[in-house]
């Protein structure tokens, strides 16, 4: 992309294209031919528009442009014959170029059949970012930081599998939509996990992947606004994403919520996120996503670190362990709890979490009950659990901070 | 489309009892009963237990016979159906409802179809 009317061609394919790669794969019946032809039209649209001008209805514009393409295609490939009943039907639908025609919004459709559990997990990921959010093979490979020819081969292997094995293009029926819907759901979290504590990449890569998690995860809950868990999960992104100014230091440190300087957090997102929760809990289905939103959104009010309503969040810790029985879950409830009630209530669940062994291997279990025994002046024990917790750890910065605090309990004389 | 159904299950060390086989028994009589009244059922059948198989391959115009099933794998291929179905949900939901699914596994395979220039049909 070189000139300024160049980028705002592409930005306006980047929101526009998801709906016409749906509409054509509807027609078509080919997600494949769908998107191929929805990247024609992008390049009609850079020769013609700077001389045409913008269309009037960009998104019908490209959707028909497309369409055209992708006849071209059929017929140069000689399947036209096959497709022909396909191809009258639709030019009796077809608008003219410019004009209003609402294009059903398929799009709800084509996440479904991204996000397909059949389908590889990158190839869900890779797929979901390449048709829904119309970002270009080239920019998710550059955010994953693999080759071009790596996540073109990925795509090509998903839509290769959604071809052959029948994947159905469609809102799955009511038996199947919980479930598919959580895997939506998952993907879109992944995507924007990836952009928010990634490892790898640069970071301004990075950003994006969450920038474009929110927009689709905006995109869902216009599709599905009666689905409480879609609003929850976008709540959850948006008050995470609202401490991206102050979660790492300008030489790339993470900063532990505590320490953040809390001026730094984008209250418009912060109260974005409080929209979307307040409109999702309205219900009495609440889920994961929501109960994290509203944890996040309890530690996002607090104007000082000191005023975290640590019992709010350790009742909200305990709601999500009922809905996500997992350790973690626990760890982190066991936390909150030594927060609002002193450290030797934490401990409490805590140890039983050392009893049930599964975590054995996780420093951060270690880390929190060191840190809780410290607190409680239990320090020969506090010790003992810093060394656990330092052997496990393999992160460079975290354990130089664990061999701090080892050194004070093991030193301080009172 | 058709999708063939592939049943894996690891050999069980000691047989069934009696009233354990009857009872998988009529759960595969069912099944099939279920797909045949959906109009889906296009064929399948249970293969006897993996030492009987023998494994062909060719190499360098060799054939090499072997003892035994190709892979080193614990679980093994204990009989199939051919379905014909609409799409994947709907071959997926039929596996699940397969009963060895419940301590084996299932692998659903759509069917090649074998493109016109290959037919050997006029």
């Amino acid at each position: 992309m070189s000139t300024p009317l160049e980028r705002e061609i592409a930005a306006v394919f980047r929101e526009e294209s998801g709906r016409a790669t749906a509409a054509l794969t509807r027609i078509f019946g080919d997600l494949d031919l769908a998107e191929e032809a929805v990247q024609e039209a992008f390049i009609v649209a850079l020769r013609r528009w700077p001389v045409d001008g913008m269309p009037r209805v960009p998104g019908a514009w490209i959707t028909t442009t497309a369409r055209r393409k992708a006849i071209d295609r059929l017929r140069r490939e000689q399947t036209f014959a096959r497709k022909a009943h396909l191809l009258a039907l639709d030019s009796v639908s077809a608008p003219d170029e410019e004009g209003d025609i609402d294009i059903p919004d398929d799009r709800l459709a084509l996440l479904f059949t991204c996000c397909h559990p059949a389908l590889p997990a990158e190839g869900q990921i890779a797929l979901t970012l390449r048709a829904v959010g119309g970002l270009t093979t080239r920019e998710i490979a550059r955010a994953f930081v693999v080759p071009e020819a790596t996540m073109a081969q990925r795509l090509t292997r998903a839509k290769a599998k959604i071809r052959r094995a029948g994947v159905p293009f469609r809102v799955p029926p009511p038996e199947l939509l919980e479930s598919r819907l959580q895997q939506v759901l998952r993907v879109l979290y992944l995507i924007f996990n990836e952009g928010y504590t990634g490892s790898v990449g640069t970071e301004l890569l990075r950003d994006d992947l969450s920038r474009e998690a929110i927009r689709l995860a905006e995109v869902l809950v216009a599709l599905l606004p009666d689905e409480p868990e879609a609003r929850g999960l976008l709540a959850l992104m948006l008050l995470h994403d609202s401490r991206r100014g102050a979660r790492v230091t300008t030489t790339g440190d993470l900063v532990p919520l505590d320490d953040q300087d809390r001026s730094l957090w984008d209250h418009d997102e912060i109260e974005r996120g409080r929209a979307e929760i307040d409109r999702a809990i309205t219900g009495d289905r609440v889920g994961q996503y929501q109960l994290q939103a509203a944890i996040a959104l309890v530690h996002a009010s607090a104007i000082m670190a000191a005023d975290t309503d640590w019992v709010h969040i350790a009742w909200l810790y305990g709601r999500l362990s009922e809905v996500q029985p997992t350790p973690v879950v626990e760890l982190n409830r066991a936390v909150a709890l030594a927060m609002a009630e002193g450290p030797e209530r934490g401990l409490l669940v805590i140890d039983r979490l050392c009893d049930d062994g599964r975590l054995d291997r996780y420093h951060l279990l270690h880390s929190a009950r060191a840190d809780l025994l410290r607190r409680a002046g239990r320090r020969v024990e506090s010790a003992e659990e810093y060394r656990i917790a330092i052997g496990l750890t393999e992160n460079e910065r975290e354990r130089a901070f664990l061999l701090r605090r080892l050194v004070e309990v093991t030193t301080s004389g009172s | 489309m058709q999708y063939a159904l592939l049943i894996y299950s690891e050999p069980t060390a000691e047989p069934l009892s009696d009233e354990a086989t009857a009872a998988y028994m009529k759960a595969y009589q069912q099944f099939t009963e279920e797909v045949i009244a959906a109009g889906v059922m296009q064929g399948g059948e249970a293969l006897e237990e993996v030492s009987t198989a023998t494994t062909v391959r060719v190499r360098d115009d060799d054939v090499i016979t072997s003892d035994g099933p190709f892979a080193e794998t614990k679980e093994v291929l204990g009989g199939f159906y051919l379905l014909d179905c609409a799409d994947l949900d709907e071959v997926l939901g039929w596996a699940a409802k397969i009963p060895t699914a419940k301590h084996g596994s299932v692998e659903v395979r759509p069917v090649w179809s074998v493109p016109e220039e290959y037919s050997t049909e006029s």
